[in-house]
């Protein structure tokens, strides 16, 4: 078994923040990521860094900024701690050396970005998060930071109470993914999540292919609620063929979105009147679609954005990542042509419940980054504020977890307060995990936390609360179901049903969502998840087994795919990114609240916590979002 | 076990696996194709007739596995994928794991040549999987590992040896001066940032390395990222002339600088186009001008 103090999970951009902190505070930390750090999705983030740091502007215009942004579902102690925090955190980057864009006075880059009263977003080049990623790997090798390349987190080491606030964690369960050995990692302080997004619910997004919300998919099984899954945020401009990004700093520089007509639709068509293709991202996206379904669509299928009005010169100067990324592949020369862009998945607002340090409802687990929501992006992001929470609350993840004292957090975590349950979402399926009924084979195949699958029942009912035993017991869990899944030789395999439930929810949970189809997407889900009790896995190598990797993953999704399309069907408004065809008003009468679910061991529980819009210093009060 | 296999016709033995399905509409985005072909296996599965395959290409894999009988001796699979617009070797593996041989095994992860995963030799040379157009390549399309590194599986390397020698530069940050303090950046103007732009592109993906011979004969060679690493620092105006000195001098031995021998290979298969012997020249002149300021 290894042991440290702190384990982090994941080493993207919010995880190495969170090593960092940790080990300045005198924590021994390890580093535990199914991909070598510098492989990790941050570095795909093309746009930049939101901090006030100049001039005219401030924390309180930023913060305004991302509550209107959020459509009000943004929590306002989250949304000014990131507000305040983020220039601190922004300048500590270029401390560390990392190459911004920079002004002739040799002061930091920052240009104008969807959805902001001022030109706050800190870049450098089109390729800000690549540079993040790499000078912030960089200061974990300084510091010598242990770090598990290539070491896949099954599953968390939690005590097994009823109540999930009553939990503790204690470490994690990871295979060796170049080995097949699997070990138990214990962490005597506290374990950060920091595991990014789940674009791979759909089947066109910007994300990787590792992008598959394990940590939200495991903290939720554990105990921890998910907040707000059905805030899918869908960015305008991705390439129609592969959803690789264009950034939204293409027309933060002056691009252009035409339809088929050669219309510059955002304002011949009323979408945003003042801002045109600077509205917030929702707004475009849902923008673009209605030129598709009205005709006005290239192909009936995307758009074109055209930059090449901007000079060769302020392209190659700003914008030079595009020029490659449109060539390689789409085959378009933004210097020459328009090129096509449409909306595609790319990041998750909703994830594991989190407090404004990071902690969970259970003692010891935290999450921080895409995989988290504290809530600072409510039921939308804006452009430039996701490479800030990664440094904001990565850093405060794991401050509080290597024990330093940042105050009492203002938001509450886990069942607690004033809540409110739901009772009478109707179904066309039961959710959650396929009844205990079905053959024990099948439980095990299931990933172990299924309702009917208790250790402390088949023990006699002893809980177990000791820190090693509990990792111990986990690592048995784990062991049993990847044997398993190893040595069955017949079933299902994880790519046709990966490739159903993408389907369905591209089909059904997109950016336009009604009953009917997110009723079909709960039966799909179901259905993919019924036959997953029969997944298999074909290789039966120890080494580098990439098919077992992408079949626990793939079980992952379907818990996300569901929670997602549970909190969809539930919220019958029109907000942020989320829209409803039969609900085309925002109801802030009956919906200033956070959609929370519990997995409730297998039968799971939705259930509302309200919004807090009561910040330092002032109340943030919900007006009408226009652009 | 190494990479330097002989030609597959002197000695692997080959598997082929056949497209069962219908080509499709030559230019169906991707949805709309991986659905029909799905359609079209199940077809095929509940008995009715597979359509003839039509403008498919052949690739050819490199397969090894160390524990898995009938792949401990390294060989090459052939399969047949449907050509597609756009697609990339990376689509065309993707397609051969998913449709024929899900043991199939290649790192890769973003898909847009940032993640670095999915270096591989493809026809011969260092590329990334996911930057190559099938339609560019000559056909079969034959994907080996990177040469000149162990092989754990399939067309999984080792990459250890490269991560160490990126981790013997010192690759991070060390001003001379102590941080400006008070939400103060360090002044860099942006004629430097320009000169030190390309240096900072580098995405970890091993294919210099892999290009290189003269790594592949001295295993102590830093080689050409780690030393791109080093320019990278050296050149940054921000850490100062005592840093700079510094890092010229672990520049300036045996191992590293002076082992490059200007072959260019390394610069002729960065995905990213860094110019990587130009930097390397660049640190031969520059500590050779450090040197001749203490005579």
């Amino acid at each position: 078994m290894h042991e440290h103090d702190v384990l982090v999970i994941g080493g993207g951009g919010a995880g190495l923040r969170a090593a960092i902190a940790a080990h300045e505070e005198g924590a021994d930390v390890a580093i535990v990521t199914k991909l070598h750090p510098v492989r990790s999705h941050t570095g795909a983030a093309e746009g930049g860094i939101n901090a006030a740091l100049r001039e005219g502007d401030d924390w309180e215009l930023h913060a305004y900024d991302t509550m209107k942004g959020s459509d009000y579902l943004g929590d306002a102690p989250a949304i000014e701690t990131l507000a305040q925090d983020s220039p601190e955190e922004t300048v500590q980057l270029e401390n560390w050396g990392m190459p911004f864009s920079r002004e002739d006075d040799g002061t930091v880059s920052q240009r104008p970005f969807g959805g902001l009263s001022f030109a706050r977003t800190t870049y450098a080049g089109a390729e800000t998060g690549h540079h993040m990623l790499h000078t912030m790997y960089e200061q974990v090798v300084k510091r010598g930071i242990q770090v598990y390349d290539e070491w896949y987190v099954s599953d968390l080491a939690v005590t097994d109470h009823d109540d999930p606030s009553d939990r503790e964690c204690h470490g994690v369960i990871a295979y060796d993914i170049k080995t097949g050995q699997i070990e138990g990692f214990k962490a005597r302080n506290g374990v950060i999540l920091a595991t990014g997004g789940l674009g791979q619910v759909y089947d066109h997004t910007t994300n990787a292919v590792a992008n598959t919300g394990d940590g939200p998919a495991m903290a939720y099984r554990a105990g921890v609620p998910l907040e707000d899954m059905e805030f899918v945020q869908f960015h305008p401009t991705t390439l129609p063929s592969t959803g690789v990004l264009i950034s939204e700093g293409v027309r933060g520089e002056g691009g252009i979105l035409y339809n088929s007509e050669g219309e510059r639709f955002m304002f011949e068509y009323g979408y945003a009147n003042n801002d045109g293709e600077l509205a917030s991202r929702d707004v475009v996206s849902r923008a673009e679609l209605t030129e598709v379904n009205n005709g006005r669509g290239v192909e009936d299928e995307y758009v074109y954005l055209d930059m090449r009005h901007l000079g060769e010169e302020r392209i190659t100067d700003r914008l030079e990542n595009i020029l490659h990324l449109a060539r390689d592949f789409e085959g378009v020369d933004g210097l020459e042509e328009p090129m096509p862009v449409k909306p595609g998945q790319h990041y998750e607002m909703g994830g594991i419940e989190t407090d404004e340090n990071g902690l969970t409802c259970i003692d010891g687990l935290y999450a921080a980054g895409e995989c988290a929501c504290v809530s600072v992006h409510g039921s939308n992001r804006l452009g430039g504020n996701a490479l800030p929470e990664l440094i904001v609350f990565g850093a405060r993840a794991g401050r509080h977890a290597a024990g330093s004292d940042l105050g009492e957090a203002e938001i509450t975590t886990g069942r607690t307060g004033e809540i409110e349950e739901e009772d009478g979402l109707d179904t066309p399926v039961e959710p959650g995990a396929v009844s205990a009924s079905t053959e024990e084979d099948d439980a095990v195949a299931d990933g172990g936390n299924a309702g009917g699958d208790d250790d402390a029942v088949a023990d006699g009912g002893a809980a177990v609360v000791e820190p090693d035993e509990t990792v111990r017991r986990a690592v048995e869990r784990e062991r049993t179901r990847i044997e398993h899944l190893l040595e069955k030789d017949t079933g299902v395999q994880h790519a046709s049903l990966r490739a159903d439930l993408q389907e369905s929810m591209t089909e059904n949970v997109n950016v336009f969502r009604n009953e009917e189809g997110l009723k079909q997407a709960l039966e799909d889900i179901q259905e993919v998840r019924e036959a997953y009790q029969d997944v298999y896995v074909s290789d039966p190598s120890r080494t580098f087994n990439t098919d077992l990797i992408h079949t626990i993953e793939t079980r992952n999704l379907i818990d996300l795919a569901e929670a997602i399309t549970l909190g969809a069907l539930a919220r019958d408004e029109f907000r942020g990114a989320h829209w409803r065809q039969e609900h085309q008003e925002r109801k802030d009468d009956e919906w200033l609240k956070h959609t929370m679910l519990s997995w409730n061991e297998g039968t799971p529980e939705l259930w509302y916590k309200p919004t807090i819009l009561e910040g330092e210093d002032k109340t943030y009060e919900p007006k009408e979002r226009s652009y | 076990m190494s990479t330097q296999v002989p030609k597959e016709d002197e000695r692997t033995e080959s598997v082929e696996h056949e497209a069962e399905d219908s080509a499709e509409q030559p230019e169906a985005s991707h949805g709309d194709r991986r659905r029909a072909d799905r359609d079209a296996k199940r077809q095929s599965v509940s008995g009715a007739p597979a359509e003839p395959e039509q403008d498919a290409f052949r690739l050819k894999v490199f397969r090894y596995d160390p524990e898995v009988e009938g792949k401990m001796e390294p060989r090459f699979d052939d399969f047949s994928v449907p050509r597609e617009k756009g697609m990339t070797v990376l689509d065309a593996l993707i397609y051969a794991r998913d449709t024929y041989d899900t043991t199939l095994t290649f790192r890769h992860s973003c898909r847009q040549a940032v993640c670095g995963s999915d270096a591989l030799f493809i026809n011969g040379r260092q590329r990334l999987g996911c930057q190559t157009q099938i339609s560019d390549l000559d056909k079969p399309v034959r994907v080996e590992p990177l040469p000149h590194q162990d092989v754990v599986k399939d067309l999984v390397v080792d990459m250890e040896h490269f991560y160490d020698q990126m981790h013997a530069v010192e690759p991070f940050f060390q001003p001379d001066e102590e941080s400006p303090g008070d939400l103060e950046e360090y002044r860099q103007s942006p004629e430097n940032r320009e000169e030190i732009k390309m240096s900072t592109r580098c995405i970890w993906c091993g294919a210099c390395m892999s290009s290189c011979n003269i790594a592949a004969g001295d295993n102590q060679y830093l080689g050409p990222a780690a030393i791109n690493k080093a320019y990278r620092f050296a050149m940054d105006e921000r850490e100062g002339e005592n840093m700079k000195e510094h890092r010229l001098n672990v520049m300036d031995q045996e191992h590293g600088v002076w082992r490059c021998q200007t072959q260019f290979s390394c610069t002729n298969v960065c995905p990213k186009d860094i110019p990587l012997t130009e930097h390397i020249q660049e640190l031969k002149r520059e500590a050779v001008k450090q040197n001749l300021k203490f005579w």
